[in-house]
């Protein structure tokens, strides 16, 4: 027969393979690869004993320290506050309970350096808002909280990273099968018992899992430090490597700290992920529900209407506050003035849109690149993942363990990778244009396009594939009819999850901008840092309006599409 | 005296009523079984009773106390009513050990640390699960989840049993062999048994009475042989066992197939015998007055006949083991037929006459 085809050693598997390899060899693994080859290599040989002496400086050493205090009290607090949260919202009978589980993801939204600016105004020691009505109304001698402080830091910290918890320990609840705490109910259990013997022992894993993703966040996290910290001196990893790199302007013992402390921020994140994976597949109970009853809610009777109102506190507080303090203070016609009707307008906001360059640029350039950075991201992470999740070929080994890598390569140690690569090194010198932005923000999201795309191809099972190739598809129209439409909501979210993100990003864009290339988040950060308090509320604002906007419009859409 | 009282117990979920006017007794150390189609209101009965669910209106009580009771405002919770509960999902804590998920009733009841060993040991004996005591339930099979679940009900040495589907999860080999080991610790124990399942085999095997249930409704309550041989309705009769139903009609007197005008005179017993409502050789007058009604009859209770009876074509026959499996057509409506794989049987393609041995009737459809 004619029909027989040779099986070749070289074909389209092995060339999607190829490709897939080489993009996240040069997007990811050879940055890695330079900030430990110039952490431990000086002069031509290895060399461990300076990179000791660095860990051991005052400064060094007092930034691992910081990162661990902030890290540490940061993940304790989050996983309390969420694990409190999950449990009132799935298990008892608190009012409005909807809504209370959507406001409570809203912090997921809004960007940390943006809550930190605000509460920076609201609890600075001198100036902050809150702290002057204290000490003019109620003759504080001093301010009532001082907000650049660990405290403070970690306060903020949780605000924004507490739903990293909150949504793993609601979604673990919501899927536990009711009959596991019925079944201790009728074994004569009140529902305290069951609560803390049943329930919470129940969901740990997930608990756990949200609390090192916080962990995570936290160690390698820029924004909240920078913006509360560095006025007390308070410097934790990020934060450090920043100001070493920025102000020597990128001479060669800044660089070389900057890559020691990175590598500790690697090592600290493998170590995280590894043990996360480690309670996942060990502690994951199949606590899923088969047929499914209302689970049981504790009626919270007196308790109802005071732990309502704290929740409303918290939202009050927590959310809506600092949101309302950043439009007010970009409506401000200087910083300092009371907020009367006669000292507010739009002014701030028709500059920065219309006529102040600077802001002008950080919008267009933040856009620019969030569809740029999403649009790759997005395709490349589908073939990669393809690759991963549904191709049997010989080297995929190697796909699996550079799929990795993103998710355990922290923002900062991105920015100084794709410096130490990109700067002239291979003869592609992209330093101080948008470029290398984009080739950092590839590599920074490429983990979210992996995850989102992976999942959605998982969904697909082979033997829709097979059926394709059975009715005489070749691979590349099975990809195309069959595959692409069927992972189409998953690229989409894909898309989104890089594009919205990438709107606010701070620690990547801080380390690389040059005059021209500012992004939204590094013109609000540097607008600050320069004094001009209401035209980077003001920017912030707007960046809050983009954020939420867009967030609003994927919601819709995603809800109709799902109809 | 009947130890568990269900009084006009009614469940509603906003409009739709899942239990409607439920009237039972169970006594002691009967073993009884709940048996519908999905949405009859089964698992509700059995919920309520274990107090998962409040009552719309009724009440229950057990032995001399009150449960539950909306009219009084009273209602016990569910871990002070003292059942042993075994649920369709086996509900094992995968983050205790055997021996500790046999021992937590024990441990909330706060028995000394001695009794608590003596009764686990005992309980996990009974199931023969002595030797995993101290593995984790993850690594056990459906059936060994299932004796844990078991065990844990056993634990506290209740009086009254409650199953939800307890077998429902596991391969038909294995539910048939926990069946037996659960007919043999209500003998060594000597709780009652309330019994949920969809599976009429499971009920027949295990039961002392069973209650079929449809839309909230009773349909009949009474021994598995008497359900069988004698339902009270269309709806049990078809429920229960294999059925046949054939449309039919009367005509100058005869009674004839519809949809091909069959006679049925030879086909129908001579005698007239009733032990159940609906049975008979001819249609009752009521059914006779409204033109329209059914036949119903068993599979295994149809014979064939050389001559006479209702005359069909086989249209199948099928080897099925035990039993050989007719498919006959007479007229436009089929009926199947099943004798003994040794009984002499038409072949495929052949003519051959019915007669049926123990003829229902009940209204029709439309």
């Amino acid at each position: 027969m004619n029909g027989i085809v040779q099986k070749s050693g070289f074909g389209a598997a092995q060339i999607i393979l190829g490709l897939s390899i080489a993009i996240l060899v040069v997007m990811v693994a050879v940055p890695v690869l330079l900030i430990f080859f110039n952490a431990f290599w000086v002069h031509g040989e290895f060399n461990i004993r300076d990179v000791i002496a660095t860990i051991r400086e005052p400064d060094t050493y007092q930034a691992l320290v910081n990162s661990l205090i902030i890290a540490s009290g940061t993940t304790f607090g989050s996983t309390v506050v969420g694990t409190f949260f999950a449990w009132l919202v799935t298990r008892t009978d608190l009012p409005y309970k909807p809504f209370m589980k959507s406001m409570f993801l809203v912090p997921f939204m809004l960007p940390s350096f943006i809550g930190a600016l605000a509460w920076k105004m609201l609890l600075s020691p001198r100036a902050g808002f809150i702290n002057r009505f204290f000490m003019t109304n109620f003759g504080f001698d001093g301010p009532l909280f001082n907000i650049y402080s660990y405290a403070g830091i970690i306060m903020v910290e949780i605000m924004y990273l507490f739903p990293f918890v909150f949504i793993q320990v609601c979604g673990a609840l919501e899927r536990m099968d009711p009959t596991l705490e019925e079944s201790a109910r009728i074994s004569g259990a009140g529902l305290f018992t069951i609560t803390r013997k049943i329930t919470i022992p129940l969901v740990m894993p997930s608990i756990l899992s949200g609390a090192l993703l916080i962990m995570l966040y936290s160690m390698a996290h820029f924004g909240t430090v920078a913006v509360l910290g560095i006025e007390n001196g308070i410097f934790n990893i990020p934060t450090l490597i920043y100001q070493r790199i920025h102000q020597s302007a990128g001479s060669f013992d800044s660089i070389r700290t900057g890559t020691v402390l990175a590598t500790v921020l690697v090592v600290t994140a493998a170590f995280i992920i590894w043990l996360q994976g480690k309670i996942l597949s060990k502690g994951r109970y199949q606590i899923i529900a088969g047929k499914s009853f209302r689970p049981m809610e504790l009626k919270l009777r007196a308790l109802r209407t005071p732990l309502l109102v704290l929740c409303i506190a918290y939202i009050a507080f927590t959310i809506v506050l600092p949101t309302v303090v950043i439009f007010l203070v970009g409506g401000l016609k200087t910083y300092g003035l009371p907020f009367t009707w006669e000292n507010l307008s739009l002014d701030n906001y028709k500059f920065i849109l219309f006529d102040y360059k600077v802001t002008k640029d950080a919008i267009r350039n933040s856009l620019a690149l969030g569809l740029g950075a999403a649009f790759i991201t997005m395709f490349a992470g589908v073939m990669i993942s393809y690759v991963i999740v549904k191709m049997k070929v010989r080297g995929k080994g190697i796909l699996e363990f550079l799929g990795m890598l993103p998710f355990s390569v922290p923002g900062s140690v991105i920015a100084l990778g794709v410096i130490l690569a990109w700067s002239g090194k291979f003869n592609i010198n992209l330093y101080n244009t948008v470029w290398i932005i984009l080739v950092a923000y590839i590599a920074r999201y490429m983990a979210f396009s992996l995850k989102a795309n992976s999942a959605a191809l998982e969904q697909v099972h082979d033997s829709l594939m097979e059926a394709a190739r059975a009715c005489g598809a070749t691979m590349w129209q099975t990809l195309r009819d069959i595959v692409l439409p069927l992972v189409r909501p998953g690229m989409l979210a894909a898309f989104f999850l890089i594009f919205l993100p990438s709107l606010r990003e701070l620690t990547v864009s801080i380390m690389l901008y040059a005059p021209t290339t500012r992004t939204i988040g590094v013109a609000i950060y540097t607008l600050n840092e320069d004094g001009e308090t209401v035209v980077s509320a003001a920017l912030a604002g707007i960046a809050l309006i983009l954020i939420i906007t867009g967030q609003t419009l994927i919601n819709h859409f995603t809800k109709t599409k799902r109809v | 005296m009947s130890h568990i009282r269900l009084i006009n117990v009614t469940k509603r979920f906003g409009s739709v009523t899942a239990v409607n006017a439920l009237n039972l007794e169970i006594a002691k150390g009967e073993c009884f079984s709940m048996l519908g189609p999905s949405g009859c209101g089964k698992t509700t009965t059995l919920r309520m009773l274990a107090g998962f669910e409040d009552l719309t209106d009724g009440e229950i009580h057990v032995g001399d106390r009150l449960f539950s009771s909306p009219r009084k405002k009273f209602y016990l919770p569910p871990e002070k009513r003292d059942f042993g509960m075994v649920f369709q999902a086996f509900a094992v804590w995968p983050h205790l050990s055997v021996y500790e998920n046999v021992a937590f009733p024990l441990r909330i009841r706060k028995f000394s640390a001695s009794e608590i060993d003596r009764r686990t040991k005992d309980a996990l004996h009974s199931t023969n699960l002595l030797a995993a005591a101290k593995d984790s339930p993850e690594n056990l099979s459906g059936g060994g989840k299932q004796r844990v679940a078991l065990a844990r009900a056993l634990a506290i040495n209740s009086d009254v049993m409650l199953l939800d589907e307890p077998l429902s999860s596991l391969d038909p080999h294995l539910r048939e062999e926990m069946r037996f080991e659960i007919k043999d610790l209500q003998r060594a124990y000597g709780f009652s048994i309330i019994y949920v399942t969809h599976d009429q085999a499971e009920a027949m095997a295990l039961s002392d009475r069973i209650l079929v249930m449809k839309q909230g409704e009773i349909q009949q309550v009474d021994t598995p042989l008497n359900v069988y041989n004698n339902p009270a309705n269309r709806f049990v009769f078809s429920f229960i066992g294999l059925s046949n139903f054939l449309e039919v009609a009367a005509r100058d007197g005869n009674l004839r197939t519809c949809r091909g005008d069959c006679p049925l005179r030879d086909a129908l017993p001579r005698k007239k015998k009733q032990d159940a409502p609906g049975e008979g050789n001819e249609p009752p007058e009521t059914l006779l007055a409204a033109q329209n009604f059914v036949l119903a009859s068993r599979p295994s209770e149809i014979n064939f006949t050389a001559e006479g009876g209702l005359r069909g074509i086989v249209v199948r026959k099928s080897f099925l083991g035990e039993i050989v499996d007719y498919q006959i057509k007479a007229g436009e409506q089929t009926l199947r037929v099943q004798k003994g794989r040794r009984a002499p049987g038409p072949e495929a393609g052949e003519a051959c006459g019915i007669s049926f041995l123990r003829p229902f009737w009940y209204a029709g459809e439309k």
